[in-house]
């Protein structure tokens, strides 16, 4: 399956080159998008995404669903990338190691299980 | 405005039913309804009926028709599918029928077959609510989405996993007295916070069980209630429902659900009411954490104070706010797509007296059902209120 918008996204991430949409007003968001979900302008712009985020939360999922199986368990975090939040699966650093506040940095990796790619944190100096 | 009565409910016991099909489990429902309510099958005109994976566990699409067949009914039914708020808004819409003129009694309901799918299955089903390419994809999990939710809280706020085992040991203990709950067993804090990870920091007993069941609630107009003579001393007096970001990532706050602060605005101001006034409460705690988040964003606690309501002995049965006396979906049961219509059978047999707990709020007057999809990207309130 492909997902215009949401692939090319992805790419970028997995070449160093990930970028957010931004509006006129600054606020952030993630492709595929035709207007801004916070406040509707149909400007959007690519934008060099940060190099870095924080971890604003996370967790050990140690009850996967069936297209995590050979991964758990793992940890799911929420990251800060200035005006724009990721999801991602936190690689090369165990659970016990991850803290709030850590910094991390987007990657592109492989999930286990279905072989498909997933957005990935890896730890990062700020 | 016409104004809505509460005619008759009715429930399947909650449970682990996997034999069950889906239109077993609503038909009996339905009927305990219909039989609750006592009005005449010619005068259904519609039917509200919510579902969410529908699809999934029972490979059966455009359910409305075989549900109303099932509730031995000849009129239009339609489904609703928004999560675990499907049954909360399919009341909302048959809420609306009824007070736009458009119907005087109308059924509203829902129904969840889940147990004949493995924890496995049902784990990727539920997934479905989260956002597929940015959650989903990234490990999220329900469970995993609320520990999320959590870990946020307890950064933000404090509190602790002691503080939500409290809430896991009141909603058992309250479902004690509900013949209709799936879990007839007190726990105690202990077995909750040595009970094992799903999704750190949350345990097995911080979350709802994977359960089978149906519900069903006659909604009649005051008119059509006063000329048949009906016994429906309960009284649908405000409604409303808000919207957020389907993803986490996209939301201002992790810590908190807007959503429920929209819907529950909305639905006080309808009623013509505040938060003080509410004297009982059925909230959508899925996970303990989602019970105070509601708790929060119902009004009923400021932020960072919600999570020790229930170690204080404010939520529980004797408490000042009983909060959950069905059980809650944590000891009760939910069956995700029922649960919106569930949580008001046992709001509506609170009020008027006939709930296994209603002895604890004798004198309640107002209640508030606050149901929730995915991480409370929708959320439904309602108020009811009995006539003393």
């Amino acid at each position: 399956m492909s997902d215009t918008g949401y692939d090319e996204w992805l790419a970028a991430i997995a070449d160093g080159e990930g970028y957010y949409l931004a509006c006129p007003d600054g606020h952030g968001s993630l492709p595929p998008r035709r207007s801004c979900p916070h406040c509707g302008a149909a400007e959007l712009t690519e934008e060099p995404l940060p190099e870095t985020g924080e971890v604003l939360t996370f967790t050990e999922v140690h009850v996967p669903a069936p297209n995590f199986a050979d991964e758990a368990p793992y940890v799911t975090a929420i990251a800060s990338f200035g005006p724009v939040k990721l999801t991602g699966v936190v690689r090369e650093l165990p659970a016990d190691e991850v803290d709030l506040g850590a910094t991390v940095s987007a990657a592109v990796g492989t999930n286990a299980t279905t072989d498909e790619q997933l957005l990935v944190f890896r730890p990062a100096s700020e | 405005m016409t104004d809505v009565r509460i005619a008759g409910v009715g429930l399947t016991k909650f449970g682990s039913h996997p034999e069950r099909t889906g239109r077993d489990l609503f038909a009996e429902a339905a009927l305990a309804a219909r039989e609750d309510a006592g009005v005449s099958r010619d005068d259904y005109e519609e039917i509200f009926y919510g579902n969410f994976m529908g699809e999934l566990a029972e490979k059966q699409g455009h359910q409305g028709p075989v549900m109303a067949e099932a509730a031995g009914l000849d009129c239009p039914a339609t489904r609703y599918e928004q999560a675990c708020a499907s049954a909360g808004v399919a009341f909302r819409q048959a809420v609306a029928a009824i007070r736009s003129g458009a119907a005087d009694v109308v059924l509203a309901g829902g129904m969840e077959r889940m147990n004949n799918l493995g924890t496995a299955e049902v784990t990727q089903s539920l997934a479905i609510a989260a956002d597929e390419l940015f959650e989903v994809r990234a490990g999220v999990t329900f469970p995993g989405a609320y520990a999320l939710m959590a870990r946020a809280y307890f950064d933000a706020f404090g509190g602790d996993s002691e503080d939500l085992a409290h809430i896991a040991v009141k909603n058992h203990a309250n479902a004690m007295h509900n013949d209709y709950a799936q879990f007839h067993r007190e726990i105690t804090v202990d077995d909750a916070l040595e009970s094992p990870v799903v999704a750190d920091p949350l345990t097995l007993y911080d979350a709802c069980p994977i359960t089978d069941g149906a519900s069903a609630v006659v909604l009649v107009s005051d008119d059509y209630a006063e000329r048949h003579g009906l016994d429906a001393p309960v009284s649908v007096t405000g409604s409303g429902q808000g919207g957020d970001k389907a993803a986490l990532q996209d939301r201002p706050h992790l810590a908190r659900t807007p959503a429920a602060t929209k819907a529950a605005d909305a639905a006080y101001a309808d009623a013509g009411i505040v938060p003080d006034e509410v004297d009982v409460a059925e909230v959508h705690d899925c996970f303990t954490i989602a019970e105070v988040l509601a708790l929060e964003s119902l009004g009923l606690y400021d932020h960072g104070e919600g999570v020790g309501a229930a170690a204080r002995g404010e939520t529980t049965r004797d408490g000042d706010l009983p909060v959950n006396l069905s059980g809650g979906l944590k000891a009760k049961g939910h069956p995700v797509g029922a649960t919106g219509t569930a949580q008001i059978v046992e709001m509506t047999k609170l009020l008027r007296g006939d709930h296994g707990n209603s002895d604890a709020v004798p004198d309640a007057r107002v209640g508030i059902t606050h149901n929730a999809g995915g991480t409370v990207a929708s959320a439904v309130v309602h108020v009811l209120e009995v006539d003393r």
